[in-house]
């Protein structure tokens, strides 16, 4: 294998590795911030015991996503050297205003939450989780910034002697639209992610009668909660396939497998793309127009096909496709899971088929956050910088052996970190909360 | 002159984080020669535990600026010191994994397996932080186009190793004044014999850098033609005899700035020889990436300037306010050994 691939296949594992923690750090720090506030507010032990409980899974969960994360910012200079020359100037500003504006923050105050519940007042130790869930959630920020500059580049000027981008308008920079939409359905599919965690957990112990009380008030608080959020993220995703739409043709055909340019595109429930043969095999069960509505807003819309793409410019069709198709039906299934639970989350016993649903469905947000990332990754192919850089020419200049290496070392040592952080996160999610057991006792 | 204060702000993050993290570090490596029962263990851990997290996000700051302001050389840098990076990169997942994961389950051959990764995972980011900076400081072979001719062993050259070394032993004495501070009894009387015989180890180490870098480097070069900067190794050098003077009259947390001090210097020394390059070729002094070849635009700068001016301060405010919250040793239930 060459070292554009390597490179591309060791980026893709440790970036997908990264974002199996970040969402539920985002989307569970903010579910225990309300947890914590409730408890000062009401005074009600069993909101601090709530609080106690869901911070430790999120402690479990935080410090792979730290650390994961820190592999990603070196690995633009490791691996996609020539890159991060180019870009430096604007991608770089955007991590380093990350590390100095956010991440300071979250690890400071986080240190601060669990060390110091008898050090500070109730009121001070609340803030201190909130300062948490604000860090993350700016941090978020940041990076989608710099993601959204490689969609969609704004703000920049091509510097030919030094061949590199040069930053022109910084307000421009922040207020790129496309990473403004991107960064919302980003954090609402973790906010969704980390509501349908505490529903998954605490069906689980429903299920099986443990600690009732204690897990009915999870689940009447998360329920809400999840169900917003879920039709929160479809709203959005709405807005970034508009985005998509208008700035990167090439993508939206692929994610449609949409061959030929045509005005009013019907959209078909079931395709089977071809990238052979550039056609559909199979097209069934089309609703007229619907597919220009979708991307321009009006089924007299013209959506351009990839056939008037050089070879050269598509992205992978067939992944693109799939990737997409899969996020999008799990995003319909978490809008009706989510409102069935909403519907039942006051009864006194919950239907256990739902229960059980929402148990299994703990992986699958994951899933749809990750399907997410490859839509808009693999997308955006064979661009490293939307049109202006291509990701063969961003790489290093490394022989492929380290590569090679470096890549089997990640492999296997997530792994290893990825089970034994799976078996602490169900050991500690499954033995409910301890004090509430010490009360009984 | 924009690019020369970021080249003062580049140095300072990389000096605050070898201040911060260095006694995490350092501790990290004498745990297994001080701490001999359960007890003593989870002492150490408890000194580490609110700050090392904390302390590594200097580093992802002082990287995050290495590429904002000097791009090209975040870029060769981190390509060419591939093997090196990647290695510390998986010490310091391992280091964070062990701290979270040792506490998670209540057996003596799972926690004993965690102490060992913990040694290891912070042994090596301490020797290969001290590699790549003496390499930086001596050179690294790479040509116009910015590509790597050299290998990993041929990083672990004599002055490589020596770097390593220094950085470890002193790291090592950075964490036993740290442990001082945050222990008691027998651990603490450990720690302080530990410091005492650490100090002139690390004043023949001291020493032996100097020499080997006038015969290895052209560190010195900047010295001769502008004799100011010989305050900073002058600095270093008051910063380690003032530690030592605070340590026999037991004011330990001046000892633990005092020391700060010196590693701050250490690092300013080194770094102020290199200007104005960033990153110097062995191979073509054409091919050495300097504050005016590798800097981002005035623009770029400008702006990062603001962002560091204002936040840097209100960081450290509050990272401040957090040490002196956690100023006392935290309780370790004794009752816990087995």
């Amino acid at each position: 294998m060459d070292v554009v691939l390597l490179s591309r296949l060791q980026f893709a594992a440790t970036v997908f590795f990264h974002f199996i923690f970040v969402p539920l750090t985002l989307g569970l720090s903010i579910l225990v911030a309300f947890m914590e506030s409730r408890y000062v507010v009401t005074g009600d032990e069993v909101w601090r015991k709530h609080t106690k409980f869901w911070g430790k899974l999120f402690l479990i969960n935080f410090t792979l996503g730290v650390v994961t994360g820190i592999t990603l910012e070196f690995q633009f200079g490791t691996n996609w050297s020539r890159y991060s020359e180019y870009v430096g100037d604007i991608f770089g500003s955007l991590l380093a205003i990350e590390a100095t504006v956010a991440f300071f923050l979250e690890s400071t105050f986080l240190a601060v939450w669990v060390f110091g519940w008898k050090k500070l007042s109730r009121k001070a130790h609340c803030l201190c989780i909130w300062l948490v869930t604000i860090g993350g959630n700016i941090s978020a920020l940041w990076i989608i910034l710099a993601n959204g500059f490689m969609q969609h580049p704004v703000g920049y000027v091509i510097n030919s002697q030094a061949n590199r981008c040069e930053l022109a308008s910084f307000a421009d920079v922040v207020s790129n639209g496309f990473a403004w939409n991107m960064y919302a359905h980003t954090v609402l599919g973790s906010w969704a992610l980390g509501g349908f965690f505490v529903l998954g957990v605490s069906a689980w112990h429903l299920l099986r009668k443990h600690q009732t009380d204690f897990f009915r008030r999870s689940f009447r608080m998360a329920a809400p909660w999840t169900l917003v959020m879920a039709l929160l993220v479809a709203f959005t995703g709405d807005l970034n396939g508009k985005d998509v739409a208008e700035t990167q043709p090439a993508k939206l055909a692929a994610m449609e497998a949409q061959w030929t340019t045509a005005k009013n595109v019907p959209f078909h429930l079931f395709v089977l793309p071809s990238e052979d043969k550039e056609e559909n095999l199979v097209e069934a069960v089309g609703i007229p127009g619907l597919m220009s509505v979708i991307a321009y807003g009006s089924s007299e819309a013209e959506v351009k096909g990839l056939k008037d793409f050089p070879k050269e410019d598509r992205p992978p069709v067939l992944a693109t496709f799939w990737t997409f198709r899969l996020m999008v039906a799990l995003g319909c299934f978490f809008v009706l899971l989510a409102l069935i639970a909403f519907v039942q989350r006051k009864r006194e016993t919950i239907n256990s088929k739902l229960l059980s649903c929402l148990v299994w469905n703990i992986p699958l947000p994951y899933l749809a956050l990750g399907l997410g990332w490859a839509v808009a990754e693999i997308g955006r192919q064979p661009w490293i910088v939307y049109g202006l850089m291509r990701t063969q020419d961003g790489v290093s200049p490394l022989a492929a052996t380290h590569v090679s290496v470096s890549f089997i070392a990640f492999i296997i040592l997530y792994t290893l970190l990825g089970v034994l952080d799976i078996y602490l996160l169900r050991k500690y999610a499954i033995s409910g909360s301890e004090s509430e057991e010490a009360d009984h006792a | 002159m924009l690019e020369t204060i970021w080249f003062i702000l580049w140095t300072l993050l990389w000096a605050v984080y070898f201040v911060l993290d260095g006694f995490d570090l350092g501790l990290g490596v004498l745990q297994p020669f001080l701490a001999r029962n359960e007890y003593e263990r989870r002492v150490v851990y408890a000194a580490e535990g609110p700050f090392w997290d904390g302390n590594e996000v200097w580093l992802i700051a002082a990287g995050g600026v290495t590429f904002a302001a000097f791009p090209k050389a975040y870029a060769v840098m981190f390509s060419a010191l591939y093997a090196p990076l990647l290695m510390l990169l998986f010490g310091l997942i391992l280091r964070a994994v062990s701290y979270e994961f040792r506490e998670k389950v209540e057996n003596s051959l799972w926690r004993g397996f965690w102490d060992f990764v913990h040694f290891v995972a912070n042994l090596v980011p301490a020797l290969l932080l001290g590699v790549a900076f003496a390499n930086l400081f001596q050179g690294i072979p790479i040509d116009v186009k910015g590509v790597f001719h050299g290998s990993l062993i041929g990083l672990l050259n004599s002055y490589g190793l020596v770097g390593g070394i220094f950085f470890v032993v002193v790291f090592m004495l950075h964490g036993a004044l740290w442990l001082i501070i945050k222990s008691d009894d027998r651990l603490q009387l450990k720690a302080i014999a530990c410091a005492n015989f650490l100090w002139p180890v690390v004043v023949l180490l001291l020493g032996l850098f100097l020499w080997m870098t006038k015969t290895h480097t052209h560190i010195f070069d900047n010295y001769m033609a502008n004799p100011a900067l010989f305050a900073l190794p002058v600095l270093a050098l008051g910063g380690l005899i003032a530690t030592r003077l605070m340590l026999s009259a037991g004011r330990i947390w001046s000892a633990w700035a005092c020391h700060g001090l010196f590693i701050l210097a250490v690092t300013f020394f080194g770094v102020s020889g290199l200007y104005p390059g960033i990153i110097l070729s062995s191979l073509d002094p054409a091919a050495s990436i300097t504050v005016m070849n590798g800097a981002s635009s005035p623009l770029t700068l400008k702006i990062m300037l603001a962002v560091v001016v204002v936040m840097v301060p209100i960081v450290i405010a509050y990272q401040v306010w957090m040490y002196r919250l956690f100023k006392d040793p935290l309780e370790v239930p004794k009752t816990q050994e087995y």
